[in-house]
């Protein structure tokens, strides 16, 4: 094996700056996709424990559609076979303001939310079911009891589970990569096209990936050491990857 | 949209996509059928080194685990993809380059499966065991891994299910699975929104379905 090592192609040169580059892209289409995967997660996981039959079947019909495809075909589907079938205008909008990384957002954000969904609903159910009837007692519409009182508790709970499907949704964002969104992977491997230095490349973009994991599971750890409510723990994981 | 572009496809989409029958070596069970069984294998050792006592087995077993889970998949094939031809000297096909990555890579989800499994056999078991003069090896192979595994098999499917969802990533270094073979497909015909909703729906069908068995078997297994 004679294989010549040179670092420096990380820092300098042409390939210098597409590291930090790709951080960038990962960090935001992350920090997108997380928000847009919570806010459907949030909706959908409520619903599914919803005392309303319709609402429950529309919450747990997008969820066993959207997780159980992969999320690599969701991006395919959402960056090829979606935006020539919208309006003109949001064609031009998209186009002008990278088409790639809207859907790769989108992709992710809603494959997310079908995940969190599952973690919402398990949180939901094991609050204990007087606490939603003392709520409704004292007047609250189940509307308000679910916004004031339910979710609230619950979104305490999931953190344990929660924190793992961030980190999924972290390392998910690399598959952005296959519809041509610069994120780390992508820039990896551009570097690695470049300048033929593989083992570098790949081992820069896994210590990055490790450091944001770890940076992540940390800061929840944090945050739910905070809010922990004492003597509960949410029940149930989704087990899943 | 016009779905009659899926008409004409589905026997090459299937065929050669889904079950790897026809001019490529490719196929998504093809890939995925071998990897869970391989990447159990490794997983069962992996897990057992975990438990065992000795730090010289459970710290390089908890490192491989914590390692392969902070790290996205795309990036294991790609180190497989681009370290075996610099390190073999000569490049492998997709397949077996897939394969490697797949095995090593669901071996760390895996290994926590099987640990999961024996932490759940009750301790009075290993008790009993013991007290009737069964050695270790013994009491591992007839008592806590019949048990063990038992327990584990919805987190088994579960995992299956997961695995057949990742293999379409073994596209990305050209591997032909169902997805790639809607690529292919798409290529040639240009409608991205039938064909990749219809492999959608297959990918579903298969997942769902077993998702729906993972819970049963679960249930099964509460009711005991």
């Amino acid at each position: 094996m004679n294989y010549q090592f040179n670092w420096s192609v990380l820092w300098s040169g042409q390939s210098g700056g597409w590291l930090w580059l790709g951080v960038l892209t990962t960090l935001q289409i992350f920090v997108l996709g997380l928000a847009l995967a919570v806010i459907l997660g949030i909706l959908s996981g409520a619903l599914r424990t919803a005392p309303f039959a319709p609402l429950r079947w529309l919450a747990g019909g997008y969820v066993e559609f959207f997780r159980n495809v992969p999320l690599l075909v969701w991006m395919f589907f959402w960056y090829f076979g979606v935006p020539p079938l919208l309006p003109q205008v949001v064609q031009d909008w998209l186009f002008e303001h990278g088409v790639e990384f809207w859907a790769g957002v989108f992709a992710l954000g809603v494959y997310h939310g079908a995940r969190f969904s599952e973690v919402m609903r398990a949180g939901i159910q094991s609050i204990p079911k007087t606490q939603l009837e003392a709520a409704l007692s004292t007047g609250l519409t189940v509307a308000q009891a679910y916004r004031l009182i339910i979710i609230p508790i619950a979104l305490r709970l999931i953190i344990p589970p929660a924190t793992n499907e961030t980190v999924n949704l972290l390392k998910n964002s690399s598959v952005a990569l296959t519809i041509g969104v610069a994120e780390l992977t992508f820039q990896t491997r551009q570097i690695e096209t470049y300048t033929a230095k593989a083992f570098e490349a790949l081992l820069a973009g896994t210590l990055i990936y490790l450091l944001l994991c770890l940076t992540i599971s940390t800061i929840l750890a944090y945050v739910e050491k905070r809010v922990a409510i004492p003597g509960m723990i949410a029940q149930g994981q989704t087990g899943e990857a | 949209m016009d779905f009659q572009v899926v008409a004409n496809n589905y026997v090459f989409l299937i065929a050669q996509g889904f079950l790897g029958i026809g001019a490529f070596t490719g196929g998504t069970l093809r890939l995925a059928i071998p990897a869970i069984v391989l990447g159990f294998i490794l997983g069962t050792l992996v897990g057992l080194a975990r438990l065992s006592p000795s730090r010289w087995l459970h710290w390089p077993a908890k490192i491989y685990v914590e390692f392969f889970r902070g790290v996205p998949l795309v990036m294991v094939i790609f180190w497989f993809w681009f370290m075996i031809p610099a390190l073999a000297g000569k490049s492998l096909p997709e397949y077996s380059v897939a394969l490697t990555a797949f095995v090593i890579f669901e071996a760390a989800y895996l290994a926590e499966i099987v640990r999961a499994g024996i932490q759940s056999v009750p301790r009075g078991q290993v008790e009993a065991a013991t007290a009737t003069g069964l050695s270790k090896n013994e009491l591992m192979r007839h008592v806590i891994l019949p048990q063990a595994l038992r327990n584990m098999i919805p987190a088994l499917v579960t995992q299956f299910i997961v695995l057949l969802k990742d293999t379409s990533l073994a596209s990305i270094i050209g591997y032909v699975d169902l997805t790639k073979a809607a690529q292919i497909v798409n290529n040639r015909e240009i409608r991205p929104f039938e064909l990749y909703l219809f492999i959608a729906v297959i990918y579903w069908l298969c997942s769902y379905s077993m998702s729906r068995y993972a819970r049963h078997l679960e249930s099964r297994l509460a009711a005991r």
